[in-house]
């Protein structure tokens, strides 16, 4: 042990200007030999630990999901959500499968929103924020505004309700779920710095004196250019639609375009209904004994969450990445 | 006029570009902008379409704001929703960057990218999921919170017809889906500090401690403050997700989970009222613009780098 401590303060030495020995000294004289930049072991078992329980916190209730969804509906009514049900049972993901139409058709919409709409999305806000980007574009100060302002202030939900109902009469129109959802100026702006910063005049100018297009650097230098960027801008856009109930919420009614999470939404509603008048008749009686209630809602739940919770940890590193790609500011 | 002509001809390409967003704009913002002016008529269904609607309508001055404030509703909705939102700002920001440095010290880099890919999770799923996430845990018949109450002999609790409860229940899941994201920010920011402070600092005998304190949350500060004014700048506004599907849209939480825009949501769409709607929308969208530049103001007089803008 004393050896220990002679070699590190021998590095310490080493290392320290001759006025702050003293110092830094005394205070390396109580610890062990390891590196200086980590922390003290003790400690960081304690934060392991307590990362850990929160991150356990984190992904728990999806396991617990599934266990349910995996629970025999008997079991269900007699013990309730256990951890470890008494009994396990498929019956959920059976039940799921006879009524497959209305769910694969919810599945249909999600994915039809999702691609549709994060390619139109990618395409419109990397075309205003590349224009807004380039000191050439004469009135780009003004379109920055114009974007930036609707950050500040909006128009309000009646006010957008009225507008996409009445005069754009969308309601009930797949394009409902998906031109709301388009543009949004807090990507525009971020795409506007990255443009900015990732695209530079001087590679632009050679392809133009080239004789390139504007459209053709556009997509043959600028896109590639800027791949990680938009790659962040299309992720974003993929999760919103993926996850968007709200627009559904607002403008669909027909059974045939319920996405996926709105889906969920209505299930819950008509499960409720069931339950609500089950003594009505022995018919609707018979059918709800044959309903696995809350096993097939948590497989449902199951079956909307795990696309994304299988491919996430894989596109988590763009997501990072993207944050990262510079402030907001003007 | 020869001049504009000639400018936008040369600026043709640059238009284009803009004009698919632009179209956009004005459609999807611009024009409910405009919309707005409804909260001041009496709104009425022309046949001529919708501009004729909002130009035809009654016009009843400030009638609609004076029925929305009238009622109780104005005030609790005002309140709820500033005050959920100020304990999101005030306890967000501190589990962010708390999270965020911890992780960053912690010695297995491993263990630490698990612990982001966790945490991660929530930040990626809908309040819809996230509602069915609570509720197999406070379901008062099958749940997991009155089942182990169970067995401690403790009465199982009705949780979605107790108000008392909810305040913590929201912010727990605010704060349970945000931490990831918002550490994730900040680990970011942490990561791209130059280690030579640190060293310096090492050199000068201060602790891990005192790093944290004198190194990396001053370099944190610029990306806190502009976070936190972003935050302010929509504290008249709230994730519509946590407070209409977390508590299931029971209205027994009213009084504690009515914000204003779950308040707008059911004037619209329950209610049919469009004119107190649009007013109380107008009243959050004027009072948060009103907000932004206030604090965008303040914080250019004392530290101009860190504005927004």
């Amino acid at each position: 042990m004393p050896n220990d401590l002679n070699q590190t303060q021998v590095s310490v030495v080493a290392s320290q200007p001759l006025d702050q020995l003293k110092r830094g000294g005394a205070k390396i004289k109580r610890k062990k030999t390891r590196d200086y930049h980590e922390l003290h072991p003790v400690v960081n078992t304690i934060f392991s630990v307590l990362l850990g329980i929160f991150t356990i916190m984190c992904v728990f209730p999806f396991i617990y999901v599934i266990i349910i969804s995996l629970t025999s509906e008997e079991s269900i009514v007699r013990n309730g959500f256990q951890i470890i049900p008494a009994e396990w049972s498929t019956d959920a993901y059976r039940y799921l499968w006879n009524v497959k139409d209305q769910l694969l058709g919810s599945y249909g919409v999600t994915i039809l929103i999702t691609v549709v709409g994060t390619v139109i999305s990618v395409l419109m806000i990397s075309f205003y924020a590349y224009a807004i980007s380039r000191p050439q574009f004469k009135y780009r100060r003004f379109f920055t505004f114009l974007a930036f302002f609707t950050m500040l202030f909006s128009g309000g939900l009646v006010p957008t309700y009225i507008v996409v109902t009445q005069f754009l009469g969308l309601k009930n129109t797949i394009w409902a779920l998906i031109l709301p959802l388009v543009m949004n100026a807090f990507y525009i702006i971020i795409m506007r710095t990255f443009f900015m910063k990732s695209v530079s005049e001087s590679i632009l100018e050679s392809a133009r004196i080239d004789g390139a297009s504007e459209w053709r650097i556009f997509f043959q230098i600028v896109f590639p250019l800027s791949l990680p960027g938009i790659a962040t801008i299309a992720l974003f856009s993929t999760l919103g639609y993926w996850n968007d109930w709200f627009t559904a919420l607002l403008y669909i009614d027909d059974p045939k375009l319920v996405p996926l999470q709105a889906l969920l939404m209505k299930i819950e509603a008509n499960l409720e209904f069931m339950k609500q008048n089950v003594d009505v008749g022995l018919m609707q009686q018979s059918l709800f004994d044959t309903l696995p209630q809350d096993s097939a809602k948590m497989a449902m739940v199951v079956i909307a969450t795990l696309p994304i919770a299988v491919s996430y940890p894989f596109f988590q590193k763009y997501f990072i990445s993207g944050l990262t790609i510079g402030g907001v500011k003007e | 006029m020869k001049k504009i002509v000639s400018d936008i001809y040369k600026n043709r390409i640059w238009l284009l570009m803009v004009l698919p967003g632009t179209i956009w704009l004005l459609l999807f913002s611009y024009l409910p902008m405009f919309g707005q002016v409804l909260a001041f008529k009496k709104f009425r269904i022309d046949p001529d379409g919708f501009f004729a609607s909002v130009m035809h309508s009654e016009w009843v001055g400030w009638e609609n704001f004076k029925y929305l404030f009238s009622t109780n509703d104005a005030l609790v909705i005002t309140r709820n929703t500033i005050l959920y939102n100020l304990v999101f700002i005030v306890l967000g920001l501190v589990a962010a960057v708390a999270t965020a440095i911890l992780l960053s010290e912690l010695v297995n880099k491993r263990l630490s990218k698990v612990y982001q890919t966790g945490m991660l999770f929530p930040h990626f799923i809908s309040w819809v999921i996230g509602s069915y996430f609570v509720f197999t845990f406070l379901s008062s018949d099958r749940g997991l919170l009155n089942n182990v109450l169970g067995w401690f002999h403790i009465d199982a609790v009705s949780w979605y017809s107790e108000p008392q409860y909810w305040p913590y229940i929201i912010i727990f899941m605010s704060i349970w889906k945000g931490v990831g994201y918002g550490s994730i920010v900040y680990l970011a920011s942490i990561v791209g500090i130059d280690r030579t402070y640190y060293e310096a600092a090492m050199i000068d005998g201060a602790s891990k401690w005192k790093q944290i304190k004198h190194v990396t949350l001053p370099m944190l500060k610029p990306l806190m403050i502009i976070l936190t004014i972003m935050n302010i700048g929509r504290i008249f506004n709230s994730d519509f997700g946590l407070f209409y599907q977390v508590p299931r849209d029971s209205g027994a939480l009213y009084p504690v989970t009515n914000v204003i825009d779950t308040f707008v949501y059911r004037g619209l769409m329950t209610l049919g009222d469009i004119g107190m709607s649009t007013a109380a929308g107008l009243y959050q969208s004027a009072v948060g613009f009103i907000l932004v530049m206030i604090t965008n103001y303040i914080v250019r007089k004392v530290d101009n780098e860190s504005a927004l803008f």
